[in-house]
């Protein structure tokens, strides 16, 4: 079986965001960049899964600019086996995201598709679940823990409320949770045995989709930030506070 | 304008995220139906009736719609799609789930999250993990919208809407619940709470979230919540987790224990009105944020705070 994973380039998850003076972007000279930190999970996930024997191969699609080539090999270093890089300029929307990917995937044939549950940059949480949409494929979102069992896969989702076990079946589409494991760290032999594994590489108007933003964004800001406050000296001043200046007991 | 609001069940009680999701659907402007999918829900179509400016509660009552499966229900929804010029949900657990699914199928690009209605097409999202604000605005016939519930009021009551039921869609059937395992807790919800308090890994263990944070949560009516540390070393079950990838919450109080101030951590509790944060550490980011910080050790400040609670309270 072969299980593809689309890794996304974002802004890394300890970096500090500044948004540009005229509000029409956000600065990102200088700042480091990674793979998105649940796609990181779900690398290691398909990893785990080659490891069982459930699956044989392991594609990483990246869409994103020349640079992404980087996230791949952090996938490469990991356990995946090939990448595709799909090379456009600019942000893509989740929906055309999703119909690139569907693209790869006619061609490819992956019987598993396992995607972050987030990019940490736009925060949609959107792209799996278009995906499953435009193929016709069964989707179990905020995986926990995923098996595989002949032509099914059982997942456990993290719900609002607690846990949801479902089955789907193959081919099938997961969306993965900080919770579903914690990825290896890559020794330097497979840091360099990643730097010889094959890349592919498309531009993104070869897939013929209508890539046309539907969003249009107008302005990007930083909210009001939250100003310190005092300190107080012991249990009792905190209290009285709460009681008597704020009144929220 | 008119507007289909998705509804989060549990197939007995309409969940507070909808009522407040309901506001925001009213701002876009025009009639709101409400599309209530279970099984044996009708009491669950009975309260979206009571809401304030609901036109038609729409109950689809059948086995496929149970367990809030994304296939059949998003089926469902586009198949109610056509009249609508807009889709909304609140961003739960099942709404993140099912409408970019819907989304995808009438070929929109879903606006997640949205904190703010500007205009029946333009809206304000948090990104970046709430240090952005977004305005966007969609050129979309079609809007599908979720719903960051805690920027909205929850809709008032008094309502009297029609309840009609309507027809299952074909289920594709290629997915199948299994089974669940959901935390009942007779504690206030995080998402709606008045004052909530959780711990970090500073606590160290399951017992200790139970001997430090339990009396504090039991004085206060508080509900409890954890950092992400906590809840993956096990001290915390996973739907305590509070922050980006956890709940957004916005109570009155939020108490901070032994929790350093991640961003991502920070992402979820920027709309709290009053952030009390209890570290050790002089220097936690947390203090940056806080509007009354106590620099002191938590296994001698809590017993302390719930000492003192109760004494109030006697
Ligand atoms: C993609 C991504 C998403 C994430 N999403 C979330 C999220 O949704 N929610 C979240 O919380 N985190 C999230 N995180 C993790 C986040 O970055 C932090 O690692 C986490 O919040 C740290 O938890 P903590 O503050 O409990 O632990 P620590 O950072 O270890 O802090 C413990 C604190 O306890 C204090 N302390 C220790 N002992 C005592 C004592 N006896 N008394 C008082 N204070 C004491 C210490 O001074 C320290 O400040 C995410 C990370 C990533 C990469
Ligand atoms: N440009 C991209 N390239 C590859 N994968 C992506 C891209 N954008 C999103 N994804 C995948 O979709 C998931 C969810 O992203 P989003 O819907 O943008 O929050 C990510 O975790 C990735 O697995």
């Amino acid at each position: 079986m072969k299980i593809l994973v689309p890794v996304k380039r974002v802004v890394d998850a300890n970096a500090h965001v500044r948004v540009k003076a005229d509000g029409s972007g956000v600065d990102l000279s200088g700042v480091k960049m990674s793979i998105n930190p649940f796609d990181e999970i779900a690398v290691e996930e398909a990893t785990r899964l080659k490891e069982k024997g459930s699956a044989a191969e392991i594609v990483c699609v990246s869409i994103g600019p020349a640079e992404a080539a980087e996230v791949l090999r952090s996938a490469f270093a990991i356990g995946a086996d090939r990448g595709q890089l799909v090379i456009g300029e600019g942000d893509l929307e989740p929906l055309a995201v999703a119909k690139i990917l569907k693209a790869v995937i006619e061609k490819e044939n992956p019987q598993l598709v396992i995607l972050g549950k987030q990019a940490i940059d736009y925060d949609n949480d959107q792209t799996g679940q278009m995906l499953a949409g435009l193929l016709g494929w069964p989707q179990a979102t905020f995986a926990s823990n995923v098996t595989i069992e002949g032509d099914q896969v059982q997942v456990t989702r993290e719900v609002d409320g607690g846990h949801q076990t479902v089955r789907l079946r193959l081919p099938a589409i997961i969306t993965c949770d900080l919770r579903l494991n914690t990825p290896r760290f890559a020794a330097l032999p497979s840091i360099m045995k990643a730097k010889k594994k094959p890349i592919e590489q498309k531009s993104v108007d070869s897939y013929g989709v209508d890539l046309k933003p539907r969003l249009q964004v107008l302005k990007l800001a930083e909210p009001p930030r939250r100003k310190a406050g005092i300190k107080v000296k012991s249990v009792t001043e905190l209290l009285d506070k709460l009681r008597n200046e704020a009144g929220v007991i | 304008m008119k507007t289909l609001l998705v509804s989060d069940h549990d197939n007995k009680t309409l969940s507070e995220a909808t009522a407040k999701a309901l506001s925001c659907a009213v701002s876009l402007g025009g009639e709101v139906d409400v599309v209530i999918a279970g099984k044996g829900c009708r009491a669950v179509a009975e309260q979206a009736a009571q809401l304030s400016s609901v036109a038609r509660v729409l109950l689809a009552d059948a086995d496929a719609y149970e367990h809030v499966l994304a296939e059949p229900f998003a089926a469902l929804i586009v198949s109610l799609a056509a009249p609508y010029d807009a889709i909304v949900a609140p961003s739960t657990s099942s709404g993140r789930n099912i409408l970019p699914r819907v989304a995808a199928l009438l070929d929109v690009m879903q606006i997640s999250d949205v904190s703010r209605v500007l205009a029946p097409d333009t809206f304000e999202r948090p990104i970046y993990a709430g240090n952005v604000i977004e305005t966007v605005r969609t050129t979309d016939k079609k809007k599908v919208i979720t719903v960051r519930t805690t920027a909205f009021p929850r809709a008032a009551g008094g309502g009297t809407a029609s309840i009609e039921s309507i027809r299952a869609v074909a289920d594709p059937g290629t997915s199948q619940f299994e089974s669940e395992e959901l935390h009942a807790s007779a504690r206030a919800e995080l998402t709606s709470a008045r004052i909530i308090i959780s711990g970090g890994r500073a606590l160290q263990s399951r017992e200790n979230f139970t001997k430090y944070i339990d009396p504090i949560a039991d004085k206060l009516g508080a509900a409890i919540g954890a950092s992400r540390a906590a809840v993956d070393a096990g001290y915390a079950p996973n739907d305590w987790q509070v922050g980006q990838t956890g709940k957004i919450v916005a109570p009155d109080l939020y108490i901070a224990a032994g929790i350093s101030g991640a961003i991502q951590h920070l992402a979820g509790i920027k709309d709290a009105k009053i952030i009390v944060a209890i570290n050790k550490d002089p220097d936690a980011p947390i203090f940056q944020v806080a509007d009354y910080g106590l620099v002191a050790d938590l296994y001698t400040a809590l017993p302390e705070m719930a000492a003192e609670l109760a004494k109030s309270h006697a």
